[in-house]
């Protein structure tokens, strides 16, 4: 089969427009990455199977390595990118740093991003609504509790409150 | 990087149409829903359509609604979260409200649909690995190559049925309503399904399956269990499906039950089904009937989890599905 020609299409990618030319066969990941150069969303196994180019369609976190870019035309994309407000950090992003809730980082924005969709559905999940939300992101470095703790921190001062993590968290057990 | 082949994408605006392009180009065709089965069979080089009908722009298939006389139907294209959270299926099928909540991840869950996951390709150990993977093996018959690597004596494939929601469907009877250029048709639970890793649908290839249509509440209840090695992620190495039917006394009037992950389909536990009608679903009753269903789960060694353990647990895991079902 002989390859088809580039599609000139508009995305809208965390607010902005971006117009790119890719060929219609092209996932979201791959258009993300190596169009538009928002190499934020990361490829790990690409079937699926790891969730670290997870990224928001449309407010909902699904897996950019099997969406077909051509998709995702007309639809709100949000990546990674598009977290931090104005020159500060979210707050997700705040605790993360904090705690050492990424260690080599690789599957941190997968993560982010379904959390960040979990807490706009949900401002004070409990252990165990974590636990399920991102029962789709593998991290083989932290063993999961800090990404847990990071995430109660960031709901609870995403609700006000001047939450910090425990003393044992940053510098484990004296 | 993994990446998909080159192929012409289309989005037909009826199900007619999907029919129709997938019809006018043959074996070059197949449909995609969600996407979480077909693209990484893509990028593997299982399947390699140079024409992708995607019935996303299908109008309808997303829709849930109530027939007049008591069914539910269930568009082919409502994804696996919108069921696994649905009211209605919570309170009025839970069993198959659970077999959803327990597909894979909630990521693919927000991107997988139930149409797509009672066509789910079959799997297996050999075949279920990268193209340079099988190409090593000189690759098995269900894919490229000639030979059966589970039982390489064997004439047919062996790849298994590794739906969840599939083995509850089939247990329900519940009907899947197919379209085509010839019309409509339906047909019922397992005609759907066939013994065979390669050939495991009836239907023909440019038949849409448009909607599920559950069968009415009252007088019956389905349970679904299911084994796999983490909570997530995995594909069930066992997933028994159980409905039970029961008149106003309790006695047993007809019971389906239905082993996931044990073959190339949704396997019936005959002699477990038997053994229930007549009776009431006594604690003795439902053990004799787990232990029953030993001999039909023919687990062979070509996924997670050793072979005979997974065969040990299946009387365990058919008694825990039809106590569920009490």
């Amino acid at each position: 089969m002989s390859e088809p020609n580039k599609v000139l299409e508009t995305f809208s990618v965390n607010g902005e427009p971006h117009e790119v030319a890719f060929l219609p066969h092209k996932t979201l990941l791959e258009v993300l990455r190596e169009e538009m150069g928002l190499t934020g969303t990361k490829h790990g196994c690409e079937l699926g199977e790891c969730g670290t180019c997870t990224v928001q369609i449309d407010g909902t976190p699904v897996l950019s390595c099997l969406v077909l870019a051509v998709d995702a035309v007309g639809k709100d994309v949000r990546t990674v990118e598009g977290m931090a407000c104005g020159s500060g950090l979210h707050p997700l992003q705040d605790v993360f740093a904090d705690l050492g809730a990424a260690q080599c980082g690789y599957c941190t924005p997968g993560v982010l991003m379904a959390a960040d969709a979990l807490l706009r559905d949900n401002n004070s999940p409990t252990r165990e609504e974590i636990k399920q939300c991102l029962a789709g992101n593998l991290c083989r470095c932290t063993g999961y509790l800090k990404i847990f703790e990071a995430v109660e921190i960031a709901a609870a001062r995403m609700r006000g409150e001047d939450a910090q993590p425990s003393e044992e968290s940053i510098y484990g057990a004296r | 990087m993994l990446r998909l082949p080159p192929f012409t994408y289309h989005r037909p605006k009826t199900a007619a149409e999907a029919a129709a392009l997938h019809k006018e180009h043959g074996k070059q065709a197949m449909f995609v829903a969600g996407g979480t089965d077909l693209y990484p069979n893509m990028k593997r080089r299982h399947q390699v359509p140079t024409h992708v009908v995607s019935l996303q722009d299908v109008p309808g298939l997303t829709a849930i609604e109530q027939l007049p006389d008591g069914r539910l139907a269930i568009g082919a294209m409502v994804s696996l979260t919108t069921l696994e959270k649905h009211l209605q299926l919570l309170r009025d099928y839970p069993g198959l409200a659970h077999a959803i909540a327990e597909i894979s991840t909630p990521l693919l869950r927000n991107m997988g649909t139930i149409g797509g996951n009672l066509l789910l390709d079959t799997r297996c150990t050999y075949y279920d690995q990268s193209h340079e993977w099988r190409e090593s093996i000189d690759f098995c018959m269900k894919k490229d190559g000639a030979i059966c690597w589970v039982a390489p004596g064997s004439p047919r494939c062996w790849a298994v049925q590794s739906s969840d929601s599939v083995p509850v469907v089939c247990a329900m009877e519940a009907e899947f309503e197919l379209v085509s250029t010839e019309g409509t048709r339906t047909v019922r639970g397992d005609a759907l399904y066939r013994d065979d890793g390669i050939e495991y649908l009836t239907k023909k290839p440019e038949e849409v399956l448009t909607r599920l249509i559950l069968p009415k509440t009252g007088g019956w209840k389905a349970s679904y269990l299911k084994l796999r090695r983490r909570d997530t992620y995995d594909f069930p190495v066992l997933g028994v499906g159980a409905c039970v039917w029961t008149d106003a006394g309790g006695v047993v009037t007809k019971a389906n039950i239905r082993l996931g992950g044990a073959g190339s389909y949704a396997i019936p536990a005959t002699e477990s089904e038997k053994l229930l009608v007549g009776n009431q679903l006594t604690d003795e009753l439902i053990a004799a009937a787990g232990t029953a269903a030993m001999k039909p789960a023919r687990t062979m060694d070509n996924t997670d989890l050793d072979v005979y353990w997974r065969r040990k647990v299946a009387p365990v895991f058919v008694a825990r599905a039809l106590a569920a079902c009490k």
